[in-house]
């Protein structure tokens, strides 16, 4: 493989950031590996249909100090048309209690395929964004939060 | 009779694309926390969340959500509507134990 000298340069550069391993860059992919009971909420949520990850945002803060109300924002690329628009946006999460987060379910007339909600969170995990756009296709943001203090579900 | 708020632009331009923001009253019960005395609080949740557009010829639904058990208490939801018409916008929140709350907006449309 030919490698240029910008490709060297950004290639050292991400290799370091992966060592400073108390800083985290958005950058930085999250791995889409997810655990079964998470893999299984989604595969049902799309109907067993597969999906992408692309077209979707979900912005939440990466290191969250109180897990007990955690704004989220789940932003999806879409002309909000008739013929072209979010039809379902999911969130679902990996360590709670429960797979759920919310389901949403948007028309043409939103306008805008933006949502929030004020969440909790049990403990630092993923998070995973999903939505359904017109044409029946599946798209995901997958991210990952640190929760500093857990929301008080610590029952076992 | 629990309180809600809906914070959104009473008037708008035709187009326009309102940001509605609804926040109710709600303790969210998990049903997985102990109470003061140790034992377990049983689940009380709001379930659903509805916004319904209503004008002189027809009803429709804008938007629609189904809430669990991971909501923060006092659910805070905030989309977008695309103001069209003049109408009456409805919120309502179903929940455990007979919860059922409405509000209504009047948007008139310039």
């Amino acid at each position: 493989m030919k490698q240029s000298r910008r490709t060297i340069i950004s290639g050292a550069a991400s290799a370091s950031t992966l060592m400073l391993t108390g800083f985290r860059v958005n950058a930085q992919p999250v791995s889409l590996d997810y655990p079964d009971d998470l893999n299984a909420a989604l595969r049902k949520y799309t109907n067993g249909a597969p999906w992408k990850e692309h077209k979707v945002e979900l912005d939440v803060a990466e290191l969250v100090d109180n897990g007990n109300t955690v704004p989220a924002t789940v932003t999806v690329q879409s002309a909000m048309t008739d013929s072209d628009h979010v039809k379902r946006i999911a969130i679902f999460n990996e360590k709670n209690p429960n797979r759920d987060v919310a389901r949403f379910e948007l028309t043409q007339d939103c306008g805008k395929a933006e949502v929030a909600t004020r969440m909790r969170l049990a403990t630092t995990q993923r998070l995973v964004a999903i939505a359904q756009m017109s044409d029946g296709s599946f798209c995901t943001k997958t991210i990952e939060v640190i929760v500093t203090l857990a929301s008080c579900i610590e029952v076992d | 009779m629990a309180s809600a708020i809906i914070n959104m632009k009473r008037t708008a331009a035709a187009g326009e694309v309102l940001l509605i923001k609804a926040l109710v009253a709600h303790p969210m019960e998990t049903g997985l926390r102990p109470g003061a005395d140790g034992k377990v609080l049983p689940t009380d949740l709001i379930r659903t969340f509805t916004c319904t557009f209503e004008t002189a010829e027809k009803k429709s639904t804008v938007f629609s959500a189904n809430l669990y058990a991971a909501i923060a208490a006092n659910p805070y939801i905030s989309f977008y509507f695309k103001a069209s018409k003049s109408g009456k916008l409805t919120f309502t929140w179903v929940g455990d134990n007979g919860f059922n709350q409405s509000e209504n907006v009047s948007l008139t449309v310039a």
